[in-house]
């Protein structure tokens, strides 16, 4: 063991670090917009309008990301049609097909889980808020939306771990991510124990800090439910 | 019919290894899980912290750095200790070992979490009443324990099944022959990468959807005396 290899790739390493947190900002907030509406979609009784949602978030979380990663990267370059389109100065940069292959796969799992916090927010408070008259857009805007956000948290910080961890994969694809960086410097000095504990405890201080963030905003969001929320038995 | 040029045969042997990949590492997942959930709920702090320290590590580092690991730097690993015992030869584990051993380390991180939940969740009664008929700790384990921790954890164990399917893939990183790797070597020779990448992707699905009906009678299976409302 020879650790002094770490000190000395140290800012290579942080280098792919920065880009490792690109990809996975990118990729959380584009598929966060995107889950939305696919959530809405998703609960729509109309088969017609559920049933897209349905499919898509079928395949997205049925299929290995890896999977998804080459279709993007490789596949869509076998189109003639695709080479020739203006989208072609996108698609042939390995960092923007990461990003539309995790941001496509993040939206399907965070659609979930939004699907799964509207969905749990008790019938009481709907028919509240039909009562009282207001708008389907009303409700979602005023009522299941902000409650929906609560519920999410938590699910939705294990979301953003699990990307973080997903965004190892963009080394694959001959990105310099920190996985690719330590890969590279392997490579190079053939240190595999040193430079991999290394990127795993960068890895491991980075889903550290999303989770200590996630605390703050969750305690924040919840902060109606009092500082020692009391436990209600149900017959009261 | 789609045109795999003589890939398809290869593609299914792929599937082959990523089921054998994927049964072999949710053994040891599930051993490591239920160790992993005493070690959590017993009373011995050494064990606790281990056990923390093991699921905090495992589930905050990429799978696909689990797997280099395991694969790169299990063979300076082991000729290290095989140095120590005065054994000088080069020693390698194959792609297949270290797929087994970073994916089932990776289902007992998660699984570990689904048992402790499954295990607390049970009487203390339950127990009490075992001890009250003289049966002794491991006979309560196994005939009156086990059986209703794998009631409530078996939504969560299949959860995570799906999950270590997909994650099969990143073991084809090593080398492995499974069905990406496959896929690979098709789209080097065809330079088709469009179909076979999708031609995987439909193999994956159909195995989720095998997964997902097996788990589903298991779960029929394990509730069949409970009287649903």
């Amino acid at each position: 063991m020879d650790f002094s290899v770490i000190v000395e790739y140290f800012p290579r390493l942080m280098q792919g670090t920065w880009v490792s947190l690109q990809l996975i900002l990118l990729s959380v907030v584009l598929g966060g917009v995107f889950a939305l509406p696919i959530a809405l979609a998703r609960i729509s009784k109309n088969p017609l309008i559920s049933g897209l949602p349905f499919a898509y978030i079928f395949f997205f979380r049925g299929t290995p990301l890896l999977v998804q990663i080459f279709l993007v990267y490789y596949g869509a370059s076998q189109f003639e049609v695709v080479r020739e389109s203006f989208l072609w100065p996108i698609l042939k940069e390995p960092f923007w097909c990461a990003i539309i292959a995790f941001t496509l796969n993040t939206s399907a799992y965070t659609a979930e889980i939004f699907r799964g916090a509207i969905q749990a927010i008790p019938v009481g408070e709907v028919e509240a808020c039909k009562v009282v008259g207001m708008t389907k857009v009303q409700m979602y805007r005023r009522i299941l939306l902000p409650r929906a956000f609560g519920i999410v948290l938590p699910a939705y910080g294990n979301e953003i771990i699990l990307m973080l961890k997903g965004s190892a994969l963009a080394s694959t694809i001959t990105i310099l991510d920190l996985t690719g960086m330590a890969r590279t410097i392997i490579a190079r000095t053939y240190t595999p124990i040193e430079i991999f504990l290394a990127a795993g405890a960068i890895y491991l201080i980075i889903s550290m800090v999303v989770i200590a963030i996630f605390k703050q905003v969750e305690k924040r969001q919840n902060r109606y439910l009092g500082p020692n929320p009391v436990k209600l038995p149900d017959d009261v | 019919m789609i045109d795999l040029s003589g890939f398809g045969n290869q593609l299914l042997l792929g599937a082959v290894i990523t089921v054998e990949l994927a049964l072999a590492s949710l053994a040891v997942g599930l051993v490591l899980g239920l160790l992993g959930a005493s070690a959590k709920l017993s009373s011995v702090k050494s064990l606790q912290w281990i056990a923390n320290g093991y699921t905090t590590i495992i589930r905050g580092i990429p799978e696909l750095l689990t797997v280099l690991i395991i694969y790169f730097g299990a063979t300076s690993v082991l000729m290290a200790i095989g140095g120590l015992f005065g054994y000088e030869e080069y020693i390698e584990i194959g792609p297949f070992a270290a797929g087994v051993t970073a994916l089932g380390l990776t289902f007992g991180a998660y699984a570990t979490e689904v048992f402790r939940g499954a295990l607390q969740s049970i009487p203390k009664g339950q127990n009490e009443a075992a001890v009250a008929l003289g049966m002794g700790r491991i006979r309560t384990f196994y005939r009156i324990i086990l059986p209703q921790v794998w009631r409530m954890a078996l939504p969560g164990l299949g959860n995570l099944f799906l999950v270590l399917l997909k994650d099969t893939a990143l073991v084809s990183v090593v080398g492995l022959d499974d069905i990406m790797r496959k896929a690979n070597i098709a789209v080097s020779s065809t330079k088709e990468p469009f179909l076979f990448y999708s031609a995987a992707a439909v193999l994956y699905l159909g195995l989720t959807i095998v997964s997902m009906s097996v788990v589903y009678f298991l779960e029929k299976r394990a509730n069949r005396g409970i009287k649903r409302a």
